[in-house]
């Protein structure tokens, strides 16, 4: 089996081979993917359509918003199937005895969590909303705080993470950043404009079209973290208890 | 110039090294901490290709929440694996 | 065509790209010779990840900075100087940021792939998290997650609850299939280490649910079918 598996993968290692002559050189400026007009265009009008300086926030959350909306889909999707295979599936098991830990949480750690969880959280905000004009966004700033969550139940156990975000929160939050995704690409279709098209919200926010873009990535990119943020919790608490979702690691 | 790509080979190679290295053990749980290994080294070279946004993502999200769901998983599988 | 110039096109000029081709090649044959389904995973991850390095490295431009506007492009930075400088002067134009000139394009690295692979990347890890529920889901019902012992235990599944080939071969989709599942439960649970009372009590539920369910392949198909034993 070992041997066999290894003709295809030598058969394709020597056509991508092949074809990687053919491929630009590191760095080469004239390259296809850089000389194409459509990442020139968004590179030079990102400032002129949405004065967003961050060219990769602006072709995330605008330029591409309807792919993200659906990427966004997809996680939430995953997370719903993560609940529904695992939930149940060990009611009358009996837990592992190798996994029985009488310890109490340990005092350091827990002490230096406290520290750290509000630290970590704070940074998440900011760059979720700093994601403009730094690197960051929705998916880093929403990673970060399901991670603060984790970081609780690491540390502590599942119940303590759960009683600050119980399940039935988090499928709310996922759902709502979800509605207000697409809220805002509705919005954006009622106030005269096509789906997703931002620069009509102008009509109802005092600022400029250019400006009103700005601020409805902003808006995008915060119900792209609520869902990331509250799905990353549930893949973590569903897997690290087998779908029971008490005592965890 | 020559030190980058210089710097960009020698990062490739260790993610090669660190690529090989999770699958050659036999120990489930190294294995998921390399990969971990692996995936701060790909941030490190995408930090370094410009891609600072990537290079972000990758960091919170395959070297920290990958790595602890991988963890999660084997805790509750056996740790030893056969190849 | 003379092999010197093609090696050093490959290895010297292209030497990033051989070694994409070997990371991904090292994911494939994770994924196709490991038994270990953890291992396929990380496998897949390291396949994943290739794939998204080769995508990144071509929106690499020499000499190019981030994909963020420096200050003398940024909008608001700009906006902010000529607000200064319209005090100053009292000059009444509006501001309008311009467009940037080619050269200037040239400068900063290539935002698009960037995107696409930072989206890839979250889908990745969401997908990877259900992969690892379904394996966990495979080791509680048949107490390994090894490739090889798998497909022994399924084997011995099968033999065990007799299904006839007649029947076997064209039943319907939908009841075969959920009858494989509690079949496997059933083995699962007769097999694994921590028996108790609980647990016989869901053996026997999952045999009548064989039995109830097993009962419409036969009609369809018209001959007597050994029962399963309970």
């Amino acid at each position: 089996m070992k041997f066999f598996s290894l003709i295809p993968v030598i058969v394709i290692g020597g056509l991508l081979l092949w074809a990687g002559q053919d491929f630009p050189k590191w760095g080469d400026v004239e390259s296809p993917a850089s000389k194409s007009p459509v990442s020139s265009h968004f590179i030079a009008n990102t400032g002129v359509d949405t004065e967003v300086p961050n060219m990769v926030t602006a072709v995330l959350a605008d330029y591409r918003g309807f792919d993200t909306m659906f990427e966004t889909v997809v996680v939430f999707i995953a997370g719903m199937a993560v609940i529904a295979i695992l939930r149940g599936s060990s009611v009358g098991r009996p837990r592992r005895k190798d996994h029985e830990v009488e310890a109490e949480p340990d005092l350091i750690v827990t002490n230096t969590v406290r520290l750290i969880v509000p630290v970590l959280q704070i940074f998440a905000f900011y760059v979720l909303a700093h994601g403009h004009v730094s690197p960051g966004g929705g998916f880093q700033g929403g990673v970060v705080m399901g991670a603060s969550f984790i970081l609780i139940a690491l540390s502590w156990d599942l119940e303590k993470a759960m009683s600050r975000f119980p399940i039935e929160r988090c499928l709310f939050v996922a759902a709502m950043g979800i509605v207000l995704y697409g809220g805002i690409g509705l919005l954006s279709m009622m106030l005269g404009g096509e789906f997703l098209d931002y620069a009509e919200l102008d009509k109802i926010l005092p600022v400029s079209r250019e400006m009103a873009r700005y601020h409805a990535m902003l808006g995008v990119e915060i119900g792209v973290g609520f869902t990331v943020a509250s799905i990353m919790f549930v893949l973590y608490a569903n897997l690290a208890s087998e779908g029971r979702l008490k005592q965890g690691l | 110039m020559i030190g980058l790509e210089i710097f960009n080979t020698f990062i490739l190679l260790l993610l090669v090294v660190a690529a090989v290295t999770s699958l050659w053990v036999k120990d489930l749980l190294v294995s998921a901490v390399v990969f971990g290994v692996y995936s701060f080294l790909m941030c490190l070279l995408w930090a370094e290709m410009g891609a600072v946004d990537v290079a972000f993502t990758e960091a919170t999200v395959g070297a920290g929440i990958s790595t602890v769901v991988l963890v999660a998983t084997i805790f509750h599988l056996r740790r030893k694996s056969n190849d | 065509m003379e092999g010197g110039s093609l090696v050093s096109e490959l290895f010297i000029e292209r030497l990033n790209y051989c070694i994409y081709v070997v990371l991904l090649l090292i994911g494939l044959w994770a994924m196709l010779a490991k038994r270990n389904l953890v291992k396929k995973l990380i496998g897949m991850s390291i396949f994943q990840t290739a794939i998204i390095l080769f995508y990144v490295s071509i929106a690499v431009k020499k000499d190019a900075t981030i994909p963020i506007y420096l200050a003398e492009h940024d909008p608001h930075g700009s906006h902010a100087k000529v607000a200064t400088e319209k005090n100053a002067t009292g000059n009444q134009d509006a501001y309008h940021p311009v467009e940037l000139k080619p050269e200037t394009v040239k400068g900063y690295a290539n935002p698009l792939p960037h995107v696409l692979m930072l989206t890839a990347i979250v889908v990745g890890v969401a997908t990877l998290g259900l992969a690892l529920a379904l394996t966990q889901r495979i080791y509680q019902g048949y107490g390994t997650v090894e490739e090889d012992e798998l497909l022994v235990k399924l084997e011995r599944a099968d033999e065990r609850t007799s299904v006839s080939p007649v029947t076997g071969a064209k039943p319907k989709g939908r009841a075969r299939s959920s009858t494989q599942g509690s079949k496997a439960k059933a083995v699962a649970s007769s097999i694994s280490k921590n028996k108790s009372t609980a647990k016989n009590s869901s053996v026997s539920k999952t045999k009548k649910k064989i039995q109830s369910q097993s009962s419409s392949p036969r009609k369809t198909s018209g001959k007597g079918k050994p029962k399963p034993k309970s």
